[in-house]
């Protein structure tokens, strides 16, 4: 047994930050009432952002509590990614929730105390820190969901959530149970220690290796666990979903991760076949499903079902080169998403906010600016070349062809071509249909987000003095894990 | 001979009647009745729990379980619209189902413990050195689990908080009491003196 130390402590420090100012923004929030909301906001923009970079700039890598909480270059990148997600999403969310009358602290707590649950879980190297982590941005997350309580909508989505999330959580703790009582450790480490030293499979193990992922499935939305989603995406307000899309998919992949490379590395045809199978579904349905919707939300939730599967064959892939495919992947998604609902949150008009597709008709006459970068981010969620959306797919997809699964590739790229006509629809109804709107002036952040995020999917990003640092980043996150 | 096999007997009628009443939860068409056999199932494998010599975790079922989350289940049944009245004209058609529930539990409390006096070093061993099960959970729990602990106590407060931000409404016009007003009253402020004529009184 490793000793404590308080050493260990600047291993989870940005989770500490996270902890503590919780119970202090609180009390700001409480007993300051004129402006509690917006102390707290900014105050918890802060923290979060501390928390993004806490891990770079302390730079320490192992673990404490005897292994339970791994620090690594994989949990500084992807913290990193959530925390600055999380900051903007809660920034934008800011005009949104005035306009509705929902402006409490208690939106940025909740956001704290979800990055918090994300941190932790993808930090974990023990079976127990993996299920609180998890369920602690679940909770954050169904309360999200329903913030908005007097719409009968919003009261849906955070139930329906709800109860599939505690179904998932069902699963993911039958899977570990069995895991625990086929191994006989928590430990990641000693899981991985006890399967090596075994000739055969157990199918016990794989039974708890299914469950698991099972429940890890429904929280990233792949397919068959996916039902939840477009719910839940329309239904929750719009900066609710916003947040949804990125970071804590971004977590949940990143906990598959380290399960398939950390303990469950050495048998990975186990977990192969489980991965193909959720991607390949996840790509079929996500595609398909999105054809006949009118909700951009919506659709929105369904393309991104559709997107976990592409990042799920990059991990099915396996590897550094797996892994780092999912992270680039993901970090250009997660670029996209924030802008795509940066440009959602800005269809409203005099009478509110508007999420139909058939409402962005002739948006172009209106309102030049948005169209062009609302044009820009479905151009690279389609994955039009040279768009940075090509580039991803492009690093998910090489491992997988260069691991030989070379029909999943083919599989993945006939639901790109069918996901990009949606993805051209919405554009066709900007640029070529008859006015339906003219949207009302909007806040100065959405517009900088939204643009911000068009400018950075056009290919300046592939000048060699950006790539290489972020590429660089990447590779020492991924080469982490193994 | 019928000493010894006291446990397994203990076992299997604990066994049954958690199965039994595991399965008249989701079968009795009443929310109520699903709840009460709720509380029965619960009761059922803290019996099983005792069996194993893990009396810690018994305790912890019946009063998590049983004290907590099944009086809240009750509390949400009871919101339900369930026609208690209709419900009352079964009571005594239903005593006799009801003391046979009764005899089970009894029977069982008996027999479990019967049966750890019969054989008390029977059960699972946590410890080598003769340390109780509390005990020796309670070494792990703030020492090895202190991070555990402590993130299971921050899931606890944002129970809370999600509660109260789903919950809790501000109202206008709710006539609440103000201590400090109340002490700082004067003599002045709350006393007002009225010079009536003789005949006349105050009303106007």
């Amino acid at each position: 047994m490793q000793e404590f130390s308080f050493g260990q402590l600047s291993f989870l420090a940005g989770e500490l930050v996270l902890a503590l100012s919780v119970g202090e923004l609180l009390l700001i929030g409480i007993f300051v009432s004129k402006y509690g909301a917006s102390i707290v906001r900014y105050a918890s923009i802060a923290v979060l952002l501390i928390f993004a970079f806490s891990g770079f700039i302390l730079n320490g890598t192992g673990s404490a509590f005897n292994g339970a909480f791994i620090s690594d270059d994989f949990s500084h990148y992807v913290k990193a990614l959530i925390g600055v997600t999380a900051a903007i999403t809660l920034w934008f969310s800011r005009d949104w929730l005035k306009r509705e009358n929902l402006d409490q602290y208690e939106y940025s707590i909740l956001m704290i105390f979800a990055v918090l649950g994300m941190g932790i879980m993808v930090s974990s190297g023990n079976l127990l820190t993996m299920y609180v982590g998890l369920e602690m941005q679940a909770l954050a997350l169904y309360v999200m969901a329903a913030f908005n309580r007097d719409s009968l909508r919003a009261s849906e989505a955070g139930l329906k959530y709800f109860v599939l999330g505690a179904l998932s959580s069902g699963m993911l703790l039958y899977g570990m149970s069995l895991i625990y009582g086929f191994t006989g450790t928590l430990s990641f480490a000693q899981i991985a220690i006890v399967l090596s030293g075994q000739e055969s499979v157990n199918m016990g193990i794989v039974a708890g290796l299914v469950f698991m992922l099972a429940g890890l499935a429904f929280k990233i939305s792949a397919a068959p666990f996916h039902m939840w989603t477009p719910d839940v995406y329309e239904g929750a307000p719009t900066p609710v979903t916003a947040f949804f899309a990125g970071a804590p998919k971004l977590a949940a992949l990143a906990l598959i991760t380290r399960l398939i490379t950390g303990p469950f590395g050495e048998i990975s045809q186990s977990w192969v076949q489980v991965l193909v199978v959720l991607a390949v579904m996840s790509m079929i349905i996500g595609a398909f499903g999105a054809l006949m919707q009118t909700n951009i939300k919506r659709l929105m939730g369904y393309s991104s079902i559709a997107n976990m599967g592409y990042a799920l064959v990059a991990l099915a892939a396996g590897g550094i080169a797996g892994v780092s495919g999912m992270l680039i992947f993901m970090s250009i998604y997660l670029v996209t998403v924030v802008g795509v609902f940066a440009a959602i949150m800005q269809m409203r008009t005099r009478d509110g906010a508007l999420e139909g597709i058939a409402d962005l008709a002739g948006l172009s006459k209106s309102n030049l600016p948005l169209s062009l970068v609302m044009t820009a981010l479905m151009f690279s969620l389609a994955g039009i070349p040279f768009f940075m959306g090509f580039f991803g797919k492009w690093f998910a997809l090489t491992p997988a062809f260069e691991a030989g699964l070379t029909w999943l590739v083919v599989v993945a790229l006939l639901a790109s071509v069918v996901g990009a006509f949606y993805y051209l629809r919405i554009i066709k109804t900007i640029w070529f249909d008859d006015q339906a709107h003219t949207f009302v002036k909007a806040p100065r952040s959405l517009t900088l987000i939204s643009s911000a995020s068009a400018l950075l999917l056009f290919p300046i990003l592939l000048l060699p003095f950006v790539t290489a640092p972020a590429r660089a980043l990447i590779e020492a996150a991924a080469a982490s894990l193994f | 001979m019928f000493v010894e096999m006291l446990p397994a007997i203990a076992f299997y009628i604990l066994a049954a009647t958690a199965v039994g009443m595991a399965f008249m939860v989701i079968a009795s068409r009443n929310p109520v009745h699903s709840v009460v056999f709720l509380i029965g199932t619960f009761l059922a494998s803290a019996g099983l729990f005792v069996l194993m010599g893990a009396e810690f975790l018994a305790l912890l079922l019946i009063m998590v379980y049983v004290g907590a989350v099944a009086v809240l289940f009750m509390f949400v049944v009871m919101m339900l619209d369930v026609d208690f009245v209709e419900m009352k004209q079964g009571f005594l058609q239903y005593l006799p189902i009801g003391g046979v529930v009764a005899c089970i539990l009894l029977a069982e409390m008996i027999l479990v413990g019967a049966a750890s006096l019969v054989n008390p070093g029977a059960g699972v061993k946590f410890a080598e050195d003769g340390t109780s099960n509390i005990e020796a959970i309670g070494n792990v729990l703030y020492t090895e689990y202190a991070f555990f602990f402590e993130a299971v106590g921050l899931i606890l407060l944002l129970a809370m908080v999600g509660a109260i931000v789903l919950t809790l409404r501000k109202r206008d016009g709710v006539k609440t009491q103000n201590i400090s007003e109340q002490i700082a009253r004067t003599r002045e402020g709350g006393v007002e003196l009225v010079d009536i004529k003789p005949g006349e009184g105050i009303g106007s």
